[in-house]
């Protein structure tokens, strides 16, 4: 009996003890975040701190991070709109044969020396050298022979491109320190990078957190939170726990079930706005896909809205046309109708019924986007009732990426598209036009369409023709441009966030509420 | 023997070794998925492909690119990671630390909690209580590593937050560690309020791994238990009047922990793979979060220097429990 008393109090001790560790342990995240620091739970992990090399430089979910430490050339405001940056001033000469930009003064570097024009140069020249291994090298080559006079930056047009100074603020457009770059070289760079950004570099600990310190010299003002710690929690269902706990202040991503839930919840509140990213379904120029008839029935036979508020919980912005609202090229007046009679008229003209369907495969991702697989198998449901019978074909993104550029895709694939810049070279460019490596349909009529508009110098004439292309493109339904995603962010009601169109998450953009 | 035993081992672990990183390095060029294409931005044209290729040095054959990467591992080097720019070695030996320590916290749970089954189950043979602890052995092992993991968050993360959801350690510590291997350098340093923050992450993805390794453990030495207290040794253990926890302690722990021990051994090994997910669920920044990622991005040199680590580790242990065995059996010691 005594034995079993002392085992029972044994045991209640350790449980005890046990439990008290683990209050205490509850109890410091929560004095972490009063202590001011905003603590967010990011979707995706910081491979390398160079901006503009290796497969982070393309990635577009990263630029959030980079623009907090990093200043772009050109600023991008959350409406997608250009204003003044590290360049208050930038355009072409007359003739267009030169190129001019004006650099902001007073600037200084996370280590307190100066930013100058030779810091803007040597980032741009950098950029443009195949042995850096920059990704954008061929867009960055097409200016160059700088020169300086004060703040005034003057270059060759090497090859005109009307979109030059929106890559300034788009991905590898970061301004790099000359002289700190030069004296610790790539991987002291990586081990302790600066910028001349809203938040300098703190600690960072890869695949876990990164924490940032203000800025308080930063040329916009100082941000509003003294430090800022971003975790990777790459899980969905990890993020909203992160959230929901209290342990991140705010997250990004997560599904939309999930996001009407937490919003619901006390203190907690969130922002759903749409962003510079569609949905859409490729279609390459082989096999059935060569019939008009067959890809005009395949997009009149999708009812969007009822996927997007079905699946997406009413969460996307159906489209017409590769081109959102907030784009440059954005015309309301073409439109597409979901009318499934028509397209059993025009399957039947090509001789296809619901008895006799047309066949295809159809490739789609299974968990890259939000319900990406299920909207394939609400099409293939809706395309069934019209007389098209598609089976659908999982793949991984990677495998996606390969046959793309080797223009071996199925007849039709499901793919996301961004363009944060919001140019339409950016999206119905490069995804329509057949010698890019992007495109899949490759007919000679579009190619001869699109080619003069690559080097159109007036812009108004430049923006009409890739509208009348975007409705080309329509009437010969030579892509399925599905909807434009909407982004959830949750956040602690506390905090007011503003989100921007690109989908970066900036912490420079939150303040308390 | 025994050094003759290990001198075979090593030499067979060489040549199992270069078998892994042959197929590794097949399958990974043969698997879909090109890393350059991965990074192609918006109007790359073919030029701008070839050209980052060659830069990758994936624009040679595959024997060449092999017997490149195979004399630079002999010298130590394994390439430099596509997607991270540093040398591979560096990156997963840095990464090596924080899984290990995972994976051997997870193996000391399993240890204590299936070793505390099997002892009350065979304590309470042929009882409702046996049939309790086969009960909770069952819901254990058909429950998936990551889907404890979620279970474990919503429990312990949100509805009673006492524990960290992600990473190793919080971020507004400063770690003045030497090594990766924080939680050994935290005790070590007897800097117990890090130690309790490492725990507070690790806890929860250990546990996550260890439940399904717990319940093999309880069930086996549990089966084994049962077999040993019928043999007549330890029926004269009992007559000489020791207690029954005594006698299961005392005399059947040690013979009927052998068979265990071989399983345990292979499956920390499963353990060690399973971290992949779960560090993955729990942002955990070890080996496995990293192989994801090296996937994710099709970065070749990193996938196969994580494999190969992978595949030493699994060798090693393997050869830690046949050595183990071999001196715990004393028909194998002498034989």
């Amino acid at each position: 009996m005594t034995q079993t008393r002392r085992a029972f109090l044994q045991t209640g001790i350790g449980l005890g003890v046990g439990l008290s560790a683990l209050g205490k342990l509850g109890l410091s995240a929560a004095v972490a975040q009063e202590s001011g620091d905003l603590t967010i739970a990011y979707n995706v992990n910081l491979p390398s701190w160079d901006p503009t090399t290796g497969p982070s430089a393309v990635n577009p979910t990263i630029q959030g991070i980079y623009q907090s430490v990093f200043d772009q050339f050109i600023l991008q405001k959350p409406d997608l709109t250009f204003d003044a940056g590290l360049l208050t001033e930038w355009g072409w000469n007359e003739d267009k044969t030169q190129v001019f930009m004006v650099v902001r003064e007073g600037v200084t570097w996370h280590d307190g020396s100066p930013f100058s024009a030779e810091d803007v140069v040597f980032s741009l020249e950098r950029a443009a050298k195949p042995e850096t291994g920059s990704p954008m090298q061929f867009v960055w080559s097409k200016i160059g022979n700088f020169t300086i006079e004060g703040n005034r930056i003057t270059g060759d047009v090497i090859e005109y491109d009307p979109t030059i100074f929106k890559w300034m603020s788009f991905l590898t457009g970061y301004v790099l320190p000359k002289a700190y770059y030069e004296e610790v070289g790539p991987e002291g760079f990586e081990a302790a990078p600066i910028g001349t950004g809203p938040y300098k570099v703190d600690r960072f600990e890869r695949n876990a957190y990164l924490r940032l310190v203000a800025n308080p010299d930063y040329w916009g003002g100082a941000p509003a939170f003294e430090t800022v710690t971003i975790k990777f929690v790459t899980d969905a269902a990890s993020r909203v726990a992160e959230v929901e706990s209290g342990n991140s202040l705010v997250t990004l991503e997560i599904p939309y079930e999930e996001y009407d839930r937490l919003v619901e919840k006390e203190g907690l509140t969130g922002e759903a706005h749409p962003v510079s990213d569609i949905g859409m379904i490729f279609l390459n120029d082989i096999d059935v896909m060569l019939d008009k008839n067959v890809r005009l029935a395949a997009h009149h036979a999708i009812d969007k809205q009822l996927i997007i508020d079905r699946l997406l919980r009413g969460y996307g912005v159906p489209l017409a046309t590769l081109e959102t609202p907030e784009y440059a090229a954005y015309d309301p007046s073409i439109t597409f109708e979901h009318d499934p009679e028509k397209a059993k008229e025009l399957l039947a003209a090509s001789g296809y019924s619901t008895d006799n369907p047309v066949r295809f495969t159809i490739q789609t991702t299974r968990g890259f986007k939000p319900k990406d697989y299920e909207m394939i198998q609400a099409i293939v449901g809706m395309w069934r009732k019209v007389g098209i019978e598609a089976e659908i074909e999982v793949y991984e993104i990677a495998k996606h990426y390969e046959l793309r550029a080797a223009d071996q895709l199925a007849p039709a694939a499901f793919y996301n598209w961004g363009n944060s810049v919001g140019d339409p070279t950016t999206s119905t460019g490069f995804a329509m036009f057949g010698p890019s490596p992007h495109s899949v349909w490759d007919s000679e009529d579009l190619v001869a369409k699109i080619a003069p508009l690559w080097a159109e110098q007036d812009e108004e004439k430049r923006i009409q023709g890739w509208k009348d292309v975007s409705r080309y493109i329509a009437e010969e339904c030579y892509v399925i441009p599905l909807l434009q995603y909407v982004q959830p962010i949750v956040h602690d009601a506390g905090i007011s966030v503003v989100p921007h169109a690109s989908g970066a998450l900036l912490p420079a953009l939150m303040t308390p509420a | 023997m025994l050094l003759k035993t290990l001198l075979a081992r090593l030499a067979s672990m060489v040549i199992t070794l270069f078998g892994v990183a042959v197929v590794v390095f097949v399958i990974i060029r043969v698997a879909p998925g090109d890393p350059i294409a991965m990074m192609l931005p918006p109007g790359a044209s073919d030029a701008d492909v070839e050209r980052l290729r060659a830069l990758y040095g994936l624009d040679r054959s595959m024997p060449e690119q092999f017997l490149i990467w195979l004399g630079g591992v002999l010298q130590g080097d394994f390439g430099t990671s596509i997607s991270l720019r540093q040398p591979v070695a560096g990156l997963v030996l840095g990464r090596l630390p924080a899984t290990l320590e995972l994976s051997a916290l997870a193996l000391v749970i399993a240890l204590v909690l299936g070793g505390f089954l099997a002892i009350f189950g065979a304590r309470h043979r042929a009882t409702p209580l046996e049939a309790g602890v086969d009960l909770t052995n069952g819901a254990a092992l058909s429950v998936p590593d990551f889907l404890w993991g979620l279970v474990l968050i919503l429990l312990f993360g949100v509805l009673w937050p006492v524990l960290e959801i992600s990473g190793r350690v919080s971020p507004r510590l400063d770690l003045p560690f030497a090594t990766q291997f924080y939680l050994v350098e935290s005790i070590l340093r007897l800097r117990f309020d890090l130690t309790a923050d490492l725990l507070s992450h690790m806890i929860m993805p250990a546990l996550a791994l260890a439940l399904p390794l717990a319940a093999i453990i309880a069930q086996l030495l549990k089966q084994s238990l049962k077999e040993v207290l019928n043999l007549d040794y330890v029926t004269l253990a009992r007559v000489r009047g020791y207690s029954e926890l005594r006698v299961i302690l005392r005399e059947g722990l040690r013979n009927a922990a052998l068979p265990t021990l071989t399983l345990v051994g292979v499956q920390f090994t499963f353990l060690i793979g399973g971290t992949v997910i779960v560090e993955r669920l729990f942002s955990y920044e070890g080996l496995g979060n990293m192989a994801i990622d090296a996937v994710i991005n099709r970065d070749l040199p990193l996938i196969q220097g994580i494999v190969l680590l992978f595949a030493v580790i699994f060798i090693l242990v393997n050869l830690a429990v046949d050595l183990t065995y071999s001196l715990l059996n004393p028909r194998l010691r002498h034989g």
